[in-house]
């Protein structure tokens, strides 16, 4: 680890904070009906829309109502792309002539992208027309983001409003979230893209003559416009295999730096967003600071393990100094690798810039651990705030029962069936983790009668648990990154992972939803002398422990058996 | 039932907003204020196009500067990337870095090896190389094009990129302009 590491940490930081504020108070704005700068230019399209789709824009919904909503676009939207991805050697824009998607990988691609998972069993570049990238993944990565968005929103208000049975209209607030934030931001950043050396063209791709006379096909397409939702989106689907460590999709230090930036920016924002709805921008603080505090932990833990280097490579021969340089590229680094790795999975992003299968145990440990926790850490767009407030609502019934006094969070008493539906969200998504993970190394004769046995893990020895167990946390915490090692484009595999994306995704909004109705309805108590404070340290340090200790004892055991167990083989010098 | 049309028609709008209006509007703004970005930053040598100043490519011969390892395809398939998402204990790995460190001893390689120079990047389309791996390659260089080491290392610092601002990201040599210049600078006559 080196002086000048720690200053980019410091300034990637910075610049999340900074950015905080202005984009809160923005945000805040737009999703209070107030006006923003962008009000009269995109008024009239957002009208027309309301128009076309017969959305009563002045109505809103009960929890019951949003919720429908936002499943029925769900659902048109996993038939418009399932069908889009079966029937692309019939659509246009097809330039390299691909075939048809095969019907479990265009299940699982279908589930992955409308649930921002964007998890790929497939090589975009070998696999997809442009046809596909386009019309079929960027607009699903545009509304499952702004889906996570609206949501947070939604159950912001729940808060922040007192006996009411609304909590917004969705069709109202997807369209704001995608045409006032989403939008203009993506093509601000698309362009910057193209600058840097991100190709966006309709072109299939480039022949090239190699200094040495061989022949290289460069793979081109409309990549800048994708990878900026992407990122912004918290999505993750890279337009290419090797994803944000493909030239093509982040060819700089300076790309790098501001795609990392924007995985990040709204997810942080939200936390203001919060703090400004419920009239006191220290309790998003609180969360941010709660957020921070595991963030930085996991940098110090991931930047720790990649700086130090394999026993086995320094035995061959390598220079010890370099770290861990297996995966990764050279502009970026070891620094700026483990860095991406912590951010991609704290957040729910899942775009990768260095492959997390080749690094060394712990510093594979850290990705792995912070879906594990729900994706909290910032989080996706939107899941990571209303995923956070399930821990700060168990946090709070904790602190309740120390002191026995009946718990309640910004003037909201938290009662017996709001901790019900907060625990089943809480672990619907572990156990499907869990069940799937063992399931697919308990039983490998069900995976080869289902797929032959082509498909599984690349790696022997406790690596190849950890492909597995990564498989199903990236699946269920909604992430999309991948130990790629494993082979998942086969039935078994296609399938399972889709049931845990549906489940990661579905089995916490609804309980959600369910927990916003119900606080919505309460009315606001004042605070009182005997009101803990959340807006503290003594919060922050209460929440982070609950986080920790849910995590920890959920997941511990897996991960025993995956890089911890690793970490001890390679120590030892043992090879698989 | 009253959420079907909106869902529909909203999906359906979206679609031709986010799925075609948007990626056009941005193909067509980047071909005309950044056209050599927007289809691949290609670099051609006498009118023949050679590669992409951004994508690695094969070197094999003892005349030019070798690149890392590459796990797309077999090799520099710039379309098919892929790390080798081989993990920390794998036997693949090691022997195969085994390898890459024997291939470079013969050429004269001496201490230890940059730790890039026998490692797989990310992408399989790693442009760089560190310095440090250009630096133990300029003897071999060297000695096939009759030039001094003096001349090298120049050449070298002229293809050194990054890091951005002096600190972000890492300095990295890339490889298809060093092998350029060096055709340039001293062309092998075969």
């Amino acid at each position: 680890m080196t002086v000048i590491g720690w200053l980019q940490i410091a300034l990637f930081v910075l610049a999340v904070v900074l950015l905080v504020r202005p984009l809160g108070g923005y945000m805040t704005r737009l999703f209070s009906g107030e006006k923003v700068f962008l009000t009269p230019v995109l008024r009239p399209i957002e009208k027309a829309l309301y128009w076309a789709g017969g959305v009563k824009s002045d109505q809103e919904q009960s929890w019951r109502g949003y919720a429908l909503a936002m499943l029925a676009l769900h659902a048109a939207a996993f038939v418009l792309l399932y069908a889009i991805l079966r029937l692309q050697h019939v659509l246009p824009l097809n330039p390299q002539g691909f075939g048809p998607v095969s019907d479990h990988l265009a299940f699982n691609t279908a589930v992955s992208f409308i649930t921002n998972t964007n998890w790929q069993s497939y090589g975009g570049e070998t696999t997809l027309s442009h046809f596909s990238q386009m019309v079929g993944l960027t607009v699903q990565n545009f509304l499952s983001a702004a889906t996570g968005i609206v949501l947070a929103v939604a159950f912001i208000r729940a808060f922040a409003r007192s006996r009411v049975d609304a909590i917004g209209n969705f069709w109202v607030d997807l369209t704001r979230a995608n045409l006032y934030v989403l939008l203009p931001i993506s093509i601000l950043f698309a362009l910057f893209l193209v600058w840097q050396g991100v190709p966006q063209t309709f072109a299939a791709s480039a022949a090239a003559t190699t200094l040495e006379g061989s022949d290289q096909t460069l793979a081109l397409g409309p990549v800048a416009s994708q990878v900026a939702i992407k990122m912004l989106g918290t999505n993750g689907g890279g337009f290419f295999n090797a994803n944000a460590a493909h030239p093509f999709e982040n060819p700089t230090a300076l790309s790098n730096f501001i795609q990392m930036i924007s995985i990040f920016a709204i997810g942080a924002a939200l936390t203001n967003v919060l703090g400004r709805m419920v009239g006191d921008e220290r309790q998003g603080w609180a969360i941010l600071a709660a957020m921070g505090v595991l963030f930085i932990a996991g940098v110090g833990v991931a930047y720790s393990a990649e700086a130090s280097a394999n026993p086995a490579l320094l035995a061959a021969g390598l220079d010890p100094g370099a770290g861990n340089m297996e995966g990764k590229e050279v502009r970026f680094g070891i620094v700026s690798s483990a860095l991406f790795a912590v951010i991609t999975t704290a957040a729910s992003c899942g775009a990768v810039n260095a492959m997390h299968d080749s690094f060394m145990p712990l510093g594979g440990l850290v990705p792995l651990f912070n879906m594990q926790l729900g994706e909290v850490i910032v989080g996706g767009v939107g899941a990571g705030l209303y995923g956070i407030m399930l821990y700060v609502i168990l946090a709070i019934f904790v602190a309740g029962l120390m002191v026995g006094r009946t718990p309640e969070y910004l003037g909201k008493k938290i009662e017996a069936s709001d901790m019900k539906l907060t625990m089943l969200g809480i672990l619907c998504v572990p156990f499907a983790i869990l069940a799937f993970t063992a399931l697919a190394s308990a039983m490998p004769e069900l995976r080869t009668a289902m797929d032959g046995g082509v498909a599984g893990p690349q790696d022997a020895g406790p690596h190849g648990f950890s492909e597995i167990l990564y498989a199903y946390t990236s699946a269920g915490a909604n992430n999309g990154s991948a130990f790629a090692g494993l082979t998942a484009n086969s039935p078994f595999w296609n399938l399972t992972l889709g049931l845990t994306m549906l489940i990661g995704r579905f089995a916490m909004i609804v309980p959600m939803l369910a927990i916003a109705g119900s606080l919505a309805a309460k009315p606001k108590i004042p605070p009182s002398t005997g009101t803990f404070p959340t807006h503290g340290p003594l919060f922050v340090g209460l929440l982070v422990g609950v986080i920790l200790i849910m995590g920890g004892l959920t997941f511990f055991p897996a991960l025993t058996l995956g890089p911890i167990a690793e970490h001890f083989a390679m120590l030892r010098g043992d090879l698989y | 039932m009253s959420h079907l049309r909106p869902a529909l028609v909203l999906l359906a709008l979206f679609t031709l907003l986010f799925g075609l209006a948007y990626p056009l509007a941005i193909t067509g703004v980047a071909q005309v204020a950044f056209p050599s970005q927007a289809n691949g930053s290609l670099i051609e040598r006498d009118g023949h196009v050679i590669g992409s100043a951004l994508i690695g490519q094969s070197f094999t011969r003892p005349e030019y500067f070798w690149p890392r390892p590459s796990a797309a395809g077999d090799g520099y398939n710039a379309s098919a990337s892929s790390g080798s998402n081989l993990g920390p204990t794998s036997r693949a790995l090691v022997e195969r870095v085994e390898g890459d460190v024997t291939r470079l001893r013969e050429t004269g390689v001496e201490g230890p090896i940059p730790a890039d120079l026998a490692t797989a990047s990310g992408s399989g389309l790693d442009p760089h190389i560190s310095p440090a791996a250009a630096r133990v390659q300029i003897a071999r260089v060297a000695a096939a094009r009759a030039m001094t080491a003096a001349e090298l290392e120049s050449l070298v610092a002229q293809s050194t990129e990054g890091p951005f601002l002096g600190f972000l990201g890492e300095a990295g040599v890339n490889v298809l302009h060093l092998n350029l210049a060096l055709d340039q600078h001293r062309p092998v006559s075969r």
